[in-house]
This record gives C-alpha cells, structure tokens and sequence, in this order.
C-alpha cells in the first residue's frame, strides 16, 4: 500500500525544512535547519537531550511555531498551520492516550474530528496491525506500557498522515520489549509507506531502525546519511563519539601524498587513506572504532600494512559477545579495544604489555581543534551491537 | 480486571504473619480513626436531625408557652408546602440561574487559573478564596452598597439606558441572584481548578494533533476530564444557594423571598416549629431529588 495523498498535495510528498530556527529567549534550539526527508522513507534525528530534535519535530506537528522559515510538505509550507489542519500526526512520547476513551475511541478519535461517520473497519485494521484485536473495549489504563505505545502508533497511522512523527517512542518501555517494538515499527512502516520521522536518543534505536540518520548537536546537524555510513566513516568528533565510541589521537596532519596523508601522532608516524580524511593539514584526530583496534603481545606479531601504538592492559571487562580493555599508551591516553569472544586466540590479562594494531584502511581523520587532546572513549560503554 | 490476569503476584507466599495481638491493633485502627469524626455527626446531626423529624410531626395547634405533642401529624407537609410553594420554587429558580451564571463564570476562570496563570497561580488562587476572609454577611451588605439607588452602578446603567429613569437594581430578583452568584462563586471554582490543574495539557495537544479544533478539544478532551470537578463544584454551589436566606433578607424584598427565609421566620418569629420543621424536610428532600437526578444524568460512561 502507498502512501495516500489527499487530492490538493503536490505527489511529491517529500518533508522539507528550510532555514528553521526557533528560538526560546536568547537561547537558540534549532539553528537555522535544512533537511530533506523523502518520501516514504524511515528517518531518525539523532542527538543527546537539549540538542533540538524534539523541537525540531514540534514545529513540523505544528505545536511550536518556528521563529523562522519553512516546513514544506511538497511545494506547500505547512509551518503557520494549526496543527489540526496538517497532515500529519505525532505518537507522542508519554503516549497521551485519553484516559476518559476506550482504545477503540482513542484509535477513532482522529477519523471522528474529521466528521468520517463509519469507522469501525478502519479501527479494527489498525487494531490488527498492531495486534491488539481484543483490546477496544479497554481503558488506556488497563494496558501495559507496550500495548499503550502500539495503541498510540494506531491513533496516529490510522489517519494516514503524509508524515508520521515519532517522539523518542519506545524510550519508557524496557530493553527487551523496546528490541521487539523497533522490529515491529520497521515492520508496520514498510507495511504502510508513510514517511517516519523519529526522534531519539538512543543510537542503536536510530541505527536498527532508520533509512538515513541525521546526528543532532546544539540545534544544528552534524552529519546526515545511511548509519552504516555514518558509522564508519563520522565527520565530526562529536558523532564519532556519540554513535557508538571511537579513540581519537590528537595528531598533525601536512597535507596529503599520493592515495595517503601522513600523519604524527605523539611522535609517530601513521597515514589514512586520503578518502577517508575530513581534513589533510593542520590539527585532526586519527579515529580509530574500538572494534577496529586489535591486541596482540609483540610488534613482529602485527600483520603487514597495518599500524600500531604499543601499552598495557589496564582493564578488561567480559561482556558476554565480546570483551572490552582499556590499553594505556606510554604517553598515557587510553584506548579502548574491543574484542570478539570467537573462541580464536585467548583473553590478555591486566597489566599485560600488548601492541594495538589496525589496517588504516579503517582509519579516519577528522578536524580538532588546536590545542586538544585525544579524545578517548575511556569509560567502558555498551558498544553498538554487543548485546544484541 | 483481565488485563492483570496475567501479572504475576507480587510475592508468592505472604510474609510472615504478624505477632496477633498487632494485627489485631492494625485491624481495629480504621475504625478508631473514624470514631472522633463519627462521634461528632451522631451528636450534632443525627440526633438533632431525629428531633427536628419529630418536630415536624408535633401537634400545629401547640405553642412554645403551652408545649408540643407529639401527634403524628403528617398533615403539616402538605399544610405548608399549599402556603409556601412560591417560596420553594423560587428557591430552586433562584440558586439555578445562579448556578448558570456562575458556571459561564467559573468555568473560564478555573480553566485561565490552571492552565494558563503560571507564575501567578497562587496569587489568582488567593484572590479567589480572599473574600472568605470576611463574613458572609458583611459581603453580602457590602453588595447592597454596590447595587443601591444612588449608586455608581444604577447610575451607569441608567446612564446608558440598560435601566429606565426609575429603574433598581436593589430590592428586585436580579440583585438576589447576582448575591447568590458571587457569594458561592468560589465552592464552585476551587474544586473545578482542582480537577482542571490535573488536566495534562499534552492531551490538549495530542487532540490538536488528531485533527479536534479548539473547540471540539475542549468538548470532548478538556470537558469530559473536568467533569469530577464541574460536578462536585455545581454540588457545593447549588446545594447551600438553594438553602440560603441572607441573600434574599437583604438585597431582597418579601417578594423575592425564598424558602429558607420561611423557614427562618417559623423557627425565630412566629415560633412556628412544626412548620419550620416540616419546611426544612421539604427542602431537603428536594434538594436530594435534584442532586439524585443531576448525578445519575451526569455521572454515565459518557462523561467519566
């Protein structure tokens, strides 16, 4: 089933906001935007509490009015529209359910207040999709916090809107139940076509679920695209730390050579490939991703081509898929590095003296600013993937 | 419920059994709680309420000087009811008209203070319950200034013609209500802001979303959720306007008198307790009747 269009929209229902700023007093939540979001697609905006993803989404439901320019659905600019006249609809984060409604009621709610008489197909579709059949009669109340969720995706989407917005949706539902539902979102958006446009914190939720990503950082975006893209080659320090970790060395870098650009890092010499590097002169970071960077005892173990910096195991901690360790350079950054429990070669044990190696064609440079250190994950967090 | 079906019970075996004597204590706490409370409406309203039943069935012919019999005599409700039916329906006219105006009133003023006042909540709070601090007397005799011939208000209304040359506000059924009106404004307000402040205004939101105009929000989101409130607060206002005498006494005249003026001149003038006891039965039951109805209506699936 395709997306419906409802008669006077252009067929392009392509999302587009240009030049959005919205501004609370002095202080600026949404930096002058510019986003396109086709058609159809299942679209994350990515970033950390305060950084204007949820701002960005009320202006497009209609419940901020942004302090200037445009939110185009096709060619029209829906930005001073009520929000009851747009085409588009919100699953809102604590759900907002009307207590005082049967489910049946809260799903009818948005077919009724547009004076559509016979709904009860309609309602009993949705229901189905979301597998909740046997609940109309119920109360909001009487329903777990998944089921509530579900009923709150058949309120909005059984409307139809050209877009859907999705406000961190699944954020108070448990880890297990929160798996389950990306699954089940992805499922129903591929089912229905609509545009999705979901909001959130989390980077394995964006990364499961979204076509393309858009990394969120103080009201602006730092970088948009597919999250393999984004992943494994970031543009900015910010998103390399914020979609899953990265060890970054504060290095100088002379401009390239060749298919290379040579870089020093703490008076070594290393190189990425040119295609791989943001900037070539003047400060960068050399990023390497944790799963990237492996152990072994003695440089002469290291395969050729790839580059390394020597240190010692400082912690290692078993985390079921892998194990993760922090290796402490000679001039006291530490790196982490995350290795997979295949059952190939055995674990390092604390205070080892291991050598950290990587091909640099999974290297990256990125721009730093003068004067900063590296940038080490350091803390052992939950890696992209490692409980899934 | 069949939606906890499934939820495992909290604790597979209760803990262990408290000591006896304890649980015993425990048990019996609920209702020392309620003896002091108890205690109190069983001496000063169930008791006397006994005697004013009993009252009403004394002997009309008795006297305070030449003393009562009880005789049974039930004649003495349809007796005054026949003398005093204008009084008790203009009771109920009088306090619903009130209600009326004072729910177009109230309504907007709780919703403002709830959802809209912020930082000034407390203070519109404070100025909605400050004249409690003054008597209800004193108020009401303070209204009578306000409406008086020779008052600023007459003089503007008659200034603009909304009054004729001779035209009062004083003494006529407009100034009882007005009373009635302000005077139990605030029983009204401060349970329905109660109710309204409760409102999460993100399902305000969530039915802007669904496509309800403001005015469809308000008819099927913000009213339904209010209602507890509405009810309770048309409750407290129409129960006490309905009883009440001051209002009448004073910004009234004989003609705008309403049952609890009769009720007040039985037991303080003519010393007439059957019939004032008879009168207040009445008024109760009626009220109850009201009430009755009001909340079987009200109080469906429809609205909460």
């Amino acid at each position: 089933m395709s997306a419906k269009t409802t008669g006077h929209d252009t067929p392009a229902g392509d999302l587009r906001l240009v030049n959005l700023t919205k501004r609370f007093g002095i202080f600026t939540a949404v930096d002058d935007l510019g986003l396109t979001i086709p058609q159809g697609s299942f679209f994350a905006l990515l970033g950390a509490s305060g950084c204007g993803k949820t701002t960005t989404l009320r202006m497009i439901a209609g419940l901020e009015q942004p302090t200037s320019g445009q939110v185009l659905l096709g060619d029209r600019d829906i930005a001073r529209l009520r929000p009851y006249k747009r085409p588009v609809n919100t699953v809102f984060q604590s759900y907002a359910l009307f207590p005082h409604l049967n489910i049946f009621d809260n799903v009818a709610f948005g077919l009724r207040r547009r004076g559509i008489r016979s709904v009860d197909d309609e309602v009993m579709r949705m229901l189905a999709l979301v597998q909740l059949d046997d609940f109309g009669h119920r109360r909001p109340a009487q329903l777990s916090g998944g089921q509530q969720q579900r009923v709150a995706l058949a309120r909005a989407l059984i409307n139809r809107p050209q877009v859907l917005l999705l406000d961190e949706p699944l954020g108070a539902l448990d880890l297990k139940l929160r798996r389950q539902m990306q699954i089940e979102l992805k499922r129903i958006q591929t089912e229905v076509g609509i545009t999705f446009v979901h909001v959130t914190h989390d980077q394995e939720e964006a990364m499961t679920m979204a076509d393309t990503v858009a990394v969120m950082n103080a009201g602006k975006i730092e970088q948009l695209g597919a999250p393999a893209d984004i992943y494994e080659y970031p543009a900015t320090a910010f998103v390399a730390n914020f979609l899953g970790q990265s060890n970054l060395l504060a290095a100088e870098a002379a401009g390239p050579a060749g298919s290379d650009v040579p870089v020093t890092a703490h008076g070594a010499r290393y190189s990425v490939p040119a295609v791989r590097a943001r900037v070539a002169t003047g400060p960068v970071y050399l990023g390497v991703r944790p799963e990237k960077l492996h152990l072994v005892d003695a440089a002469d173990r290291v395969p050729a081509g790839h580059q390394y910096v020597t240190g010692a195991v400082t912690d290692a901690s078993y985390v079921g898929v892998s194990t993760q360790y922090l290796v402490r350079t000679e001039w006291g950054s530490e790196l982490s590095a995350f290795a997979a429990n295949s059952g190939l070669g055995g674990r390092v044990p604390v205070g080892a003296s291991v050598v950290a190696h990587w091909d640099p064609r999974h290297a990256f440079l990125l721009p730093r600013q003068p004067g900063a250190d590296d940038s080490t994950a350091g803390l052992l967090d939950e890696p992209v993937g490692a409980s899934s | 419920m069949t939606a906890l079906a499934h939820v495992p019970t909290p604790t597979g075996q209760p803990a262990a059994p408290p000591p006896l004597p304890r649980g015993g204590r425990r048990r019996l706490l609920p209702y020392l709680l309620l003896l002091p409370g108890a205690a109190w409406l069983l001496l000063f309203f169930a008791v006397p309420l006994f005697q004013l039943a009993a009252a009403s069935l004394y002997d009309p012919s008795g006297s305070l000087s030449t003393g009562y019999a009880l005789t049974w005599a039930f004649g003495n409700y349809p007796d005054a009811l026949q003398a005093y039916w204008p009084q008790f329906g203009r009771s109920f006219l009088y306090a619903g008209i009130a209600l009326v105006l004072a729910v177009l009133m109230g309504y907007p003023l709780a919703y403002a203070i709830a959802q809209k006042a912020g930082r000034w909540k407390s203070l519109l709070l404070v100025c909605v319950v400050a004249p409690m601090f003054t008597s209800f007397l004193v108020r009401t005799l303070a209204w009578k200034t306000i409406l008086s011939d020779n008052g600023w208000l007459v003089g503007l209304l008659r200034d603009v013609h909304l009054l004729g040359p001779d035209g009062r506000l004083l003494a006529t059924p407009v100034a009882v209500v007005l009373g009635l009106t302000y005077n139990f404004l605030p029983f009204l307000v401060l349970p329905l802001y109660a109710s309204l402040e409760r409102l999460d205004y993100r399902l305000l939101e969530a039915a802007g979303d669904l496509y309800a105009s403001p005015v469809q929000t308000f008819r099927r989101v913000t009213l339904p959720l209010s209602m507890p409130g509405l009810i309770a607060g048309t409750l407290l206002f129409f129960i006490p306007a309905t009883g009440d005498y001051i209002n009448a006494e004073l910004l009234g005249t004989p003609n705008e008198y309403m049952v609890g003026n009769v009720i007040d001149s039985a037991f303080l003038v003519r010393l007439d307790y059957p019939q004032g006891a008879a009168l207040s039965f009445l008024l109760m039951a009626a009220i109850l009747a009201v009430v009755f109805v009001y909340l079987r209506r009200a109080g469906t699936e429809e609205v909460l």
